[in-house]
């Protein structure tokens, strides 16, 4: 049914027909036709945020903890320059946003007008695809099919930039089901001969694993349960990267830990050492290889990724497979019990005893103190207060986030919010924000560093106008730890710039947005503050004064093989650790 | 110390052994700043452009053609493809170099200015090229040239002693032979 109305009522119909209940976003004058639509009905809410930055960060937050698009809404000029982070940060890691930019009229357009910039020329770089709408005609197509590329394929980051003209001009609206895009139609079914052969090569293998990724939350809940029916019928191992967290259960028998630079002894060796690598919905980031050429070097490799540019990007493959991993999934677990495959026990035996062996080395262990708290204690305390609850976490950026990547374990996927591409500080905050939107009675944390979170503490207001209980875990060790970190590994411990001076008292800083603040610094104390900031019903900011150089391992180091981590000598119990990775090669395990 | 800095950790040295040279076609719905979208996506992730053309096809379509000649290795070659792939408004990449039968043409405008023997060589050398005068006056000539790029070149390289004043060139267009779209 077509209907006559203003650009700004066809944006906001556009929304709810696309099942959009919440827009994160901030007023300005090139978007006041359609905060005057937003004004005027009741089906999609609007959290008004603090920062731009904080609004995509926040779309991000509800998206990959829905599987749904985020959608965010700004000004011209400075509202849409303040969103690029977070739209960079949804392009790296296919996080499906929808951007709704204000624009001057469009006979003001190139005349360098009040709070006018080159929005689809800047974000050209930093999306999907992007749209400067130009006539009433075309706004109802651009807009369902915004929706459509930003959650199609290899989901990402679309922006839909609005001149003011277009948003006051009356044209037909329509609703625009099904929207299939002309050009864009990417491919989900794999193709079926690959398939065949995958199966036989993992039939044959003798020293497989799995290596999967954030495409496997994407492809939504049925891939990982495909993937967790695989495993099982394989019994082969199973790794994630950072934003594949959760599609495997931490607590599953086949669970290695997540791999790459800092990621698991069993996990990184069993990618060196396997014979058979099967690559699920991974990029092969480099954060996850290492050095190139010593990146498995025994392995044939299996990639399926939706995606074919990812395919022979980094590291060259044997057998691609391009699809959707629900998709691919679902043929190789039908393929793989209609013809009643079976695994080679005897070796997959083997290979598990070694795998064993590794695990022993318990390369997660550190030196816990009684005096003060070690981060991954906190961390560790978090997760088994916490774990029984419907809890969601997001991260900031550093040490923080390593270790919760490490300690924190995820049964469920969706439920792992952080910046694992582009590496934003100041994610975890308004991501957490997100996540709470969409999920108001859940207990959403964001693990934070006491650097990180100064980067978009602004959203403490939005926390406190929308009664968001999000709570803020700081593990404040009073350094930018991961610059910290490198710099005493790699130059010569001078910490140029990486002391957190003139830190906020967070406990008043919390008072001041009205939120409960509390400090922990002694370890005895620390299940009874962390319950207590559980059960406090708002929003908290938790100062977990943590120990102040504190390394985060075992870690590959950049231009290293995985077989050449720095492991901490957990035998030592004066809890001596490694100075300098590059003098001391004996300390390395190969 | 810095032996691990030193190291480009991650740079492949695969990309720059065995370089070559391919005619990509890519066919684009010509919409606003889809021509960007290529020429960003070569600056952005540091691939070659040697030559770049583009002109509408289809008329009523909206199509264009983007003819893009580009140097790598074959990995970097594949990879150009497949992001180029990735850019949703366009319909088609072909590698005509892989199709291996494809034939290449630009057209060049060529300016030389010249009195007594070198503008009757200059001429001479046209005709023998088949470049068509386009423009004369009494010292000076403008020749149209189609063909081959080197084949261009070399005319180029003759006419530059005999006084080369400009020069102008389309660019590759490129399309397969025989009875089939590429």
């Amino acid at each position: 049914m077509s209907k006559q109305m203003t650009g700004a009522e066809m944006v906001v119909n556009a929304l709810k027909d696309q099942g959009v209940d919440t827009v994160f976003g901030y007023p300005g004058g090139a978007v006041l036709p359609i905060y005057d639509a937003l004004f005027q009905q009741d089906f999609v809410q609007h959290v008004l945020v603090r920062h731009e930055q904080g609004a995509a960060h926040a779309a991000e937050g509800y998206a990959r903890s829905t599987g749904k698009v985020g959608v965010l809404l700004v000004t011209s000029g400075p509202g849409a320059t303040n969103a690029i982070t977070g739209l960079t940060d949804a392009l790296l890691d296919s996080i499906p946003l929808v951007c709704l930019t204000g624009q001057v009229p469009t006979h003001l357009i190139g005349s360098d007008a009040f709070q006018e910039c080159d929005t689809v020329g800047i974000t050209r770089h930093c999306t999907k695809h992007n749209y400067l709408v130009r006539s009433i005609e075309d706004l109802p197509r651009i807009l369902h099919e915004a929706f459509y590329v930003a959650r199609s394929g290899r989901p990402g980051p679309v922006v839909v930039d609005l001149p003011k003209d277009i948003q006051f001009a009356t044209g037909m609206y329509s609703v625009q089901q099904n929207v299939q895009h002309k050009t864009y139609q990417p491919r989900l079914k794999g193709d079926a001969d690959k398939i065949r052969q995958a199966v036989d090569m993992m039939a044959a293998a003798k020293k497989p694993v799995f290596y999967t990724g954030g495409g496997v939350i994407n492809a939504g809940p049925l891939a990982s349960e495909l993937l967790r029916e695989l495993v099982k019928l394989t019994n082969f191992p199973v790794t994630s990267t950072l934003m594949g967290l959760g599609a495997y259960p931490a607590s599953g028998e086949n669970w290695l830990g997540m791999l790459g630079m800092h990621g698991t002894y069993e996990a990184n060796n069993a990618m060196h050492d396997c014979d058979l690598m099967i690559a699920v919905g991974s990029r092969f980031d480099d954060r996850i290889t290492g050095r190139l050429d010593a990146f498995s070097p025994g392995s044939k490799k299996i990639h399926i990724d939706i995606d074919p540019s990812s395919i022979n990007k980094n590291v060259k493959v044997d057998l691609p497979i391009i699809g959707d991993c629900a998709h691919v999934l679902e043929d190789m677990v039908r393929l793989w019990r209609s013809q009643d495959r079976k695994v080679d026990q005897t070796a997959l035996g083997e290979w598990w005893t070694q795998i064993n062996q590794w695990r022993e080395r318990n390369s997660l262990g550190f030196h816990n103190s009684k005096e003060v708290i070690k981060p991954q204690h906190a961390v560790q305390r978090l997760y088994e207060l916490t774990k029984d609850r419907d809890t969601y976490i997001t991260t900031e950026v550093g040490q923080h986030q390593m270790w919760a990547a490490q300690h924190y374990h995820f049964e469920e996927p969706n439920r792992w919010m952080t910046s694992g591409g582009l590496g934003t500080m100041g994610y975890g905050l308004p991501a957490a924000i997100g996540v709470q939107m969409a999920h108001p009675e859940s207990l959403v944390i964001d693990i934070a560093g006491e650097a990180s979170i100064l980067m978009n503490i602004q959203e403490m207001s939005t926390a406190k106008q929308y009664k968001l209980p999000v709570k803020i875990f700081i593990l404040n060790n009073e350094y930018m730890g991961m610059v910290r970190q490198w710099q005493e590994l790699l130059h010569g411990g001078r910490y140029s710039s990486s002391y957190s001076e003139a830190l906020p008292d967070f406990v008043k800083l919390a008072e001041a947005y009205g939120a409960h603040g509390i400090r922990c610094s002694d370890p005895a104390d620390l299940d009874r503050a962390i319950q207590e900031m559980i059960d406090y019903p708002g929003a908290v900011i938790f100062d977990c004064v943590v120990a102040k150089e504190e390394n985060c391992y075992p870690m590959i180091p950049s231009g290293k093989a995985h077989n050449e981590m720095i492991l901490l000598d957990l035998s030592d119990d004066a809890g001596l650790e490694i100075g300098s990775i590059i003098d001391e090669k004996g300390k390395m395990l190969v | 110390m810095n032996a691990i800095a030193a190291l480009s950790p991650y740079s492949s040295s695969a990309g720059k052994a065995n370089s070559e040279r391919h005619t990509l076609s890519v066919l684009v719905d010509n919409e606003p700043g889809v021509l960007a979208r290529v020429v960003g996506l070569f600056s952005g992730r540091g691939y070659n452009i040697e030559s770049l053309t583009v002109a509408e096809i289809a008329h009523v379509e909206r199509w264009s053609r983007i003819t893009i000649v580009t140097t790598g290795s074959p990995a970097a070659i594949e990879q150009i493809g497949h992001q180029l792939e990735r850019i949703v408004p366009i319909h088609k990449v072909v590698d005509l170099t892989l199709e291996g039968r494809a034939i290449e043409r630009e057209l060049a405008m060529i300016k030389v200015r010249g009195k007594g023997e070198n503008r009757v060589e200059a001429l001479r050398l046209a005709e023998a090229f088949k470049a068509k005068v386009i423009d004369a006056t009494l010292e000076s000539f403008v020749f149209e040239i189609t063909g081959s790029p080197k084949k261009i070149d070399d005319f180029v390289e003759l006419m530059r002693p005999l006084g080369l004043v400009e020069l102008s060139r389309t660019g590759v267009a490129a399309i397969v032979r025989g009875p089939d779209a590429s």
